[in-house]
């Protein structure tokens, strides 16, 4: 997926600005960010549900146009249906592209840690489990491209740190799909990503573009005591200073 | 539990304080509950008053039946356009300001005195209720949820079924509970100021020959079908929206 010298515009105020990103197949990539900085913004025009001012994105060399059935989102105020069981929010994706696979449903039911929740409604979950079922739904569909939006940001610490380490394992265990993980959390992003950009400044610019050199797997503590983490975050922390974003440019 | 005891206990004094002071006024000018009841019994003994308790319900169920199927699409309507809203708005507000008595000679002017007119007035009673309560329904729809939908493909069938329906169906509800309550006025208006029939007849009859209990069958009866309605709403809006109520209250 490749976003080409994108610019956006929300009513004559710029919010990104000539933003352009490589994610290679089968690369986790986090774009971490101050708010503000049109993280959000760059993911939604990723997904097809806003057309950007200038620039495009492409996948596989098709421009992204509108939703694309080949990229599925995970939301960050996890988008369930109230009215809908978790099955039913978890099949939604697939029943809305003529798909019935009541056996994958379970699998990822499964793997998520929700095999007894399945006829409960969102509002008896808790935040946690809440997002396990926004993760689950976008993996049902088999995207080519997963995009996900801040999807741990409004969980408490602990359980935080649960659902990444969750993300990592079915990520590391199986890299099929390409992901696009927005933060505003740098340990987060050198936690999960292959690479980090950092977003910085408004309107929001490349600031740096970092490959993290941790071998996987990886865990929240190990990533700490390795060798290469303080240099990496120091440099993450400078992109992000409002004085580093004009000077980067 | 305990509140439970409360509410039969209220009745209780209630009931009986009535009794007890009926019992000692002018029976031309005012009842108690065990001659209401009496009158009761005697008038279910006449072809009479099952007549005119037919003769409202027919109206009532008309009159509602025609408010909900235009109530509902009329909402639905104005909700999800900006074009419509800005045609009907300031008529229904208008119109749902106005005092609905006031336009009875009119209509009587224009249908007549028969079932019809009755039958006009209970829908322009409770139409508008119905009206302005689905059209916020649908205008509160999460606008992260329509997003949601969109992402995963949605077409504008599956965005009504999944998302704009089920959130709006309270609203729906709450419109039709308080139709119920003016529906109801408006039989007993009706009946009062067109060809005389009805319970409204009734009422009408019996105070004019100072039969005060039996003045009371139909206001008790109307009262009951009130409450009966309304429960019933619950129990249909349980049934259509397990999510809400799983929850213990």
């Amino acid at each position: 997926m490749v976003v080409e010298r994108v610019s956006h515009d929300f009513g004559g105020r710029r919010v990104l600005d000539d933003v352009s990103l490589h994610v290679a197949p089968h690369e986790l990539l986090c774009v971490v960010g101050p708010s503000g900085c049109g993280k959000t913004t760059l993911l939604r025009i990723m997904a097809g549900l806003l057309t950007p001012t200038a620039g495009v994105v492409r996948l596989d060399g098709d421009v992204v146009r509108g939703p694309s059935p080949r990229t599925a989102m995970v939301f960050q105020q996890f988008g369930l249906f109230p009215w809908k069981s978790v099955r039913a929010n978890i099949a939604y994706g697939l029943a809305n592209r003529g798909r019935r696979d009541p056996e994958r449903v379970e699998r990822l039911m499964r793997t998520m840690g929700l095999a007894d929740a399945g006829s409960l409604y969102p509002r008896h979950l808790s935040g946690g489990m809440r997002q396990r079922v926004g993760l689950a739904r976008a993996l049902a569909v088999e995207p080519q491209v997963l995009l996900m939006d801040e999807p741990f940001g409004s969980l408490d610490a602990i359980t935080r740190e649960q659902l990444q380490e969750e993300l990592l394992r079915i990520w590391e265990r199986d890299r099929e799909v390409t992901g696009v993980f927005i933060t505003h959390d740098i340990d987060e992003a050198i936690l999960l990503g292959d690479r980090v950009v950092a977003l910085s400044g408004t309107p929001g610019r490349v600031g740096r573009d970092l490959r993290v050199p941790i071998a996987r797997p990886r865990t929240a503590l190990g990533i700490r005591s390795d060798p290469t983490y303080p240099e990496l975050r120091a440099v993450i922390w400078d992109a992000l200073r409002p004085a580093a974003s004009g000077a980067a440019h | 539990m305990r509140t439970g005891w409360l509410r039969i206990l209220s009745i209780i004094a209630l009931l009986g304080a009535w009794e007890w002071y009926g019992r000692h006024t002018n029976p031309l000018l005012f009842t108690y509950p065990s001659a209401i009841g009496l009158a009761g019994l005697q008038l279910a003994l006449t072809g009479a008053f099952w007549k005119a308790l037919g003769q409202s319900l027919s109206v009532l169920a008309w009159g509602l039946l025609l408010s909900v199927v235009v109530g509902v699409a009329a909402g639905l309507a104005i909700g999800r356009s900006r074009i419509v809203e800005a045609l009907l708005q300031v008529p229904i507000d208008a119109l749902y300001a106005t005092p609905t008595v006031a336009l009875v000679p009119v209509i009587v002017l224009w249908v007549g005195f028969g079932p019809v007119a009755k039958v006009v007035v209970v829908f322009l009673f409770s139409v508008f209720a119905i009206v302005i309560n689905t059209a916020r329904g649908v205008r509160e729809v999460d606008p992260e949820l329509v997003e949601v939908a969109r992402s995963y493909l949605a077409r504008e069938v599956g965005l009504w079924k999944d998302v704009v329906l089920p959130s709006a169906l309270p609203y729906v509800v709450t419109g039709i509970r308080l139709a119920v309550g003016r529906a109801l006025v408006g039989v007993v208006i009706a009946e009062f100021y067109t060809s005389i029939a009805g319970l409204g007849y009734l009422i009408v009859l019996y105070a004019n020959t100072f039969q005060t209990a039996k003045v009371f069958v139909p206001v008790v009866i109307l009262m009951a079908l009130g409450v009966t309605l309304t429960w019933l709403l619950q129990l249909v809006e349980t049934r259509l929206a397990p999510w809400q109520a799983l929850e213990g209250r």
